[in-house]
C-alpha cells in the first residue's frame, strides 16, 4: 500500500485533478474542505502528507498549522501550504507556521508529485 | 524671538518690495529711522496704531504685518521639521519663525509640499495594502488562482498523453469548461469592480486620465459642439474634469472640434462619407480637406448611427499618445508605449505621405483593421527651425477572413504580447517565458 496523503483544499476540481495524479501515483488520497474542522481532520487519519491550502473557508490555512504543530503528535508531520499568493510575506508566514514548504497557485502537477515524493520520503 | 516679533520682518520685507527708503517710510508715519529700523530687526513690538498707519503705508491689511496667521504656519513648520528626512543638516528649528516671517511663500510652499507627500504616502499606502485589506480584491484574486490552477493541472493530465478512462476524460473536460466559465465571470466582475474603483477615485487621476474618461463618457462625440454651443458650456456640465489641467486639456480639444465641425458639418461631411463608402483620403479630396480633419470628424461621428465604427491615435515626434480612440478589440495603451510596428510611427518617418495597410492583432483571431496612417508636420518657421509633426492613424474593423489572412501582425504594447519572433520587441511580455534582445 503507498503512502497517504491528506488534501485540505475547498476548490473540488483542484481536488479532483491533484486526486487524480497522486492516486495514479500510487498515494491512498483523502480530502477535506472545510477549515473548521481540518484538525479533528488530520488527527483522525495521519496521513504521511498533508497539502492544506491557506483560503479554506470558516478558518484560514496559517491558524490550522499552528493547532497541528501544536499537537506533539503532529510536530513533525510533512505539511505542504498551498497558496494563491507568492509574496514574501506569506512564505515567511507559512515558515514561521511551521510549513514543511510552500507552493504557489497555480503549480505544475510535475512540481506537487516531486515535492510530496520528497517529502514523504524524507 | 518672539513670535509676535516677527511683524518687524514682514514690515521691512514689504517695504523692501516696494521700494520705499526706511526713512521715508518712518518720516511718513512720524516716528524715527533708527526706531523702524528696531522694529524691523524685531527688536521693538509694534501693535495699535502705529502698526495701522505703517500697514497704509505699505498697502497692505494690518492683519498680514500682525502675526494672525502665523501661528499656523509655524505648527506646520514645526511639522516639516518633524519630518523623517535623509538630510545632513537638522532644519534650524529656533529661526523657523524668522524663516517665516521672511518668507512666507517659501513657508507656505514648503508646508503644501509636505502636505501633498503625505496625501500621496496614504495613497500609495492605500494601494499596497489593498490586496491584503480588501475582501472584494482578494477573494477574487484567489478565484481567479484557483480557477486558473484547476485548468492548468487538469489540462495537464489530459496533455499528458497516457490513455484516460473515457469517464475521466469526459469529467475532467467538463471540470475545464465549468473552471473555464467561472474564471471568464470573475474576471468580468473584477474588472467592474476596478472600473468602479477608478471612477470613485477621480481625485487620483491624472490630466491625462481625466481628459480620457471625459472623451470616453461621451463617445468622442459632442452633439452640442456641432449645434454650436459654446465650449464653457459643454465643460461646466460634465464631472470628469477635476484638474485645471485637465480643463484645460478638454478645452483644446473641444476647440479644434469646434473647427472642424465649422469646415466639416456634419451633414455635408456624411452625405459625402457615404457617396465615398468611408475612404478618408477620397473624403479628403473631394471635400478639400486636411487629412487630419477628415480622419477627425470619421473618428468622431454619432456613436449611435448606423455607420462604421473608427478608433484614432494620434501622437507627436517622440511617439507619445496624445489621443486615444479604441474601436472594437484594438485598444491603446494607456501607460508606457505602444507597439513600434503600427503604422502610426512609420507615418513620422514619411510625412504628408497617407499610408494604408491592414493590421491584426495575435490576441484576437476575430477581427482585423484598415488603418490610414498620415504625418502632419508644420511647415519650418525659419532657417534650422524645429519642425513639430503630429501622426494620425484612422482605424476601421474589417469585416472579411480575407483581410485578417493578408493583415500585418501588430501587437498593443510589448508587455501584453504574445508575438515570440518580434524584432521590434523592446521589453519582455508577461505572456512569454523567454526573451531574447534583438
Amino acid at each position: 500500500m503507498g503512502k497517504s496523503v491528506l488534501l485540505i483544499e475547498d476548490e473540488p476540481n483542484i481536488i479532483e485533478a491533484i486526486g487524480f495524479i497522486l492516486s495514479r501515483d500510487g498515494w491512498t488520497v483523502a480530502s477535506h474542505t472545510d477549515g473548521a474542522t481540518a484538525v479533528d481532520a488530520v488527527r483522525k487519519t495521519v496521513p504521511d502528507v498533508v497539502i492544506l491550502d491557506v483560503m479554506l473557508p470558516n478558518r484560514s490555512g496559517y491558524d490550522i498549522l499552528k493547532d497541528l504543530r501544536n499537537d506533539e503528535r503532529l510536530t513533525n508531520l510533512p505539511i505542504m501550504m498551498l497558496t494563491a499568493r507568492g509574496q514574501t510575506k506569506d512564505r515567511e508566514m507559512a515558515q514561521e507556521a511551521g510549513a514543511s514548504c510552500f507552493m504557489t497557485k497555480p503549480f505544475s502537477n510535475k512540481d506537487v508529485l516531486s515535492t510530496l515524493r520528497e517529502l514523504a520520503g524524507g | 524671538m518672539a513670535r509676535n516679533a516677527l511683524s518687524g520682518s514682514r514690515i521691512r520685507e514689504r517695504r523692501m518690495s516696494l521700494k520705499i527708503r526706511q526713512a521715508d517710510l518712518a518720516r511718513s508715519v512720524g516716528i524715527s529711522a533708527s526706531y523702524l529700523n528696531l522694529i524691523e530687526h524685531n527688536r521693538r513690538r509694534i501693535a495699535g496704531k502705529l502698526l495701522l498707519d505703517i500697514a497704509q503705508e505699505l498697502q497692505v491689511d494690518a492683519s498680514q504685518l500682525s502675526e494672525g496667521t502665523e501661528a499656523v504656519l509655524l505648527e506646520q513648520l514645526s511639522d516639516v521639521a518633524d519630518a523623517q528626512l535623509s538630510t545632513t543638516v537638522d532644519p534650524e528649528l529656533d529661526r523657523a519663525e524668522e524663516f517665516a516671517g521672511r518668507f512666507p511663500g517659501w513657508a507656505q510652499r514648503l508646508v503644501a509640499q509636505k502636505q501633498k507627500i503625505e496625501a500621496l504616502e496614504r495613497t500609495v499606502e492605500t494601494l499596497t495594502d489593498r490586496l491584503t485589506h480588501d475582501p472584494f480584491l482578494s477573494t477574487s484574486l484567489h478565484e481567479v488562482l484557483s480557477a486558473v490552477t484547476a485548468i492548468r493541472s487538469t489540462s495537464s493530465i489530459l496533455l499528458e498523453g497516457e490513455e484516460l478512462d473515457p469517464k475521466w476524460q469526459a469529467r475532467f473536460h467538463s471540470n475545464i469548461f465549468e473552471d473555464s466559465q467561472r474564471l471568464a465571470q470573475t474576471s468580468q466582475e473584477l474588472v467592474q469592480y476596478l472600473d468602479d474603483g477608478a471612477d470613485d477615485q477621480s481625485n487620483n487621476m491624472t490630466a491625462h486620465e481625466e481628459l480620457d474618461a471625459f472623451l470616453a463618457e461621451n463617445k468622442f462625440h459632442f452633439a452640442d459642439i456641432e449645434h454650436g454651443k459654446e465650449i464653457e458650456t459643454v465643460i461646466a456640465g460634465q464631472t470628469s474634469l477635476v484638474s485645471e489641467t485637465s480643463i484645460d486639456m478638454a478645452g483644446a480639444f473641444l476647440r479644434q472640434y469646434q473647427e472642424d465641425v465649422a469646415s466639416l458639418p456634419l451633414d455635408q461631411f456624411l452625405a459625402a462619407a457615404q457617396e465615398v463608402d468611408f475612404d478618408p483620403v477620397v473624403l479628403a479630396r473631394v471635400l478639400s480637406a486636411p487629412l487630419p480633419t477628415v480622419f477627425r470628424r470619421l473618428a468622431f461621428l454619432p456613436p449611435d448611427m448606423d455607420v462604421p465604427k473608427f478608433g484614432l491615435a494620434v501622437c507627436d515626434a517622440s511617439g507619445t499618445l496624445k489621443l486615444r480612440k479604441p474601436v472594437g478589440a484594438f485598444t491603446v495603451p494607456r501607460f508606457g508605449a505602444a507597439c513600434p510596428l503600427w503604422p502610426l510611427f512609420q507615418a513620422i518617418m514619411t510625412p504628408h505621405v497617407p499610408l494604408k495597410s491592414t493590421i491584426a492583432l495575435p490576441t484576437d483571431m476575430n477581427s482585423s483593421f484598415h488603418t490610414y496612417a498620415f504625418g502632419d508636420a508644420t511647415i519650418a518657421t525659419g532657417y534650422d527651425a524645429p519642425r513639430q509633426i503630429n501622426a494620425y492613424m484612422l482605424l476601421r474593423e474589417t469585416d472579411t477572413i480575407m483581410d485578417r489572412q493578408a493583415a500585418q501582425s501588430v501587437g498593443i504594447s510589448c508587455r501584453i504580447c504574445p508575438k515570440g519572433d518580434c524584432t521590434a520587441r523592446r521589453e519582455p511580455s508577461i505572456l512569454l517565458n523567454t526573451f531574447d534582445i534583438v
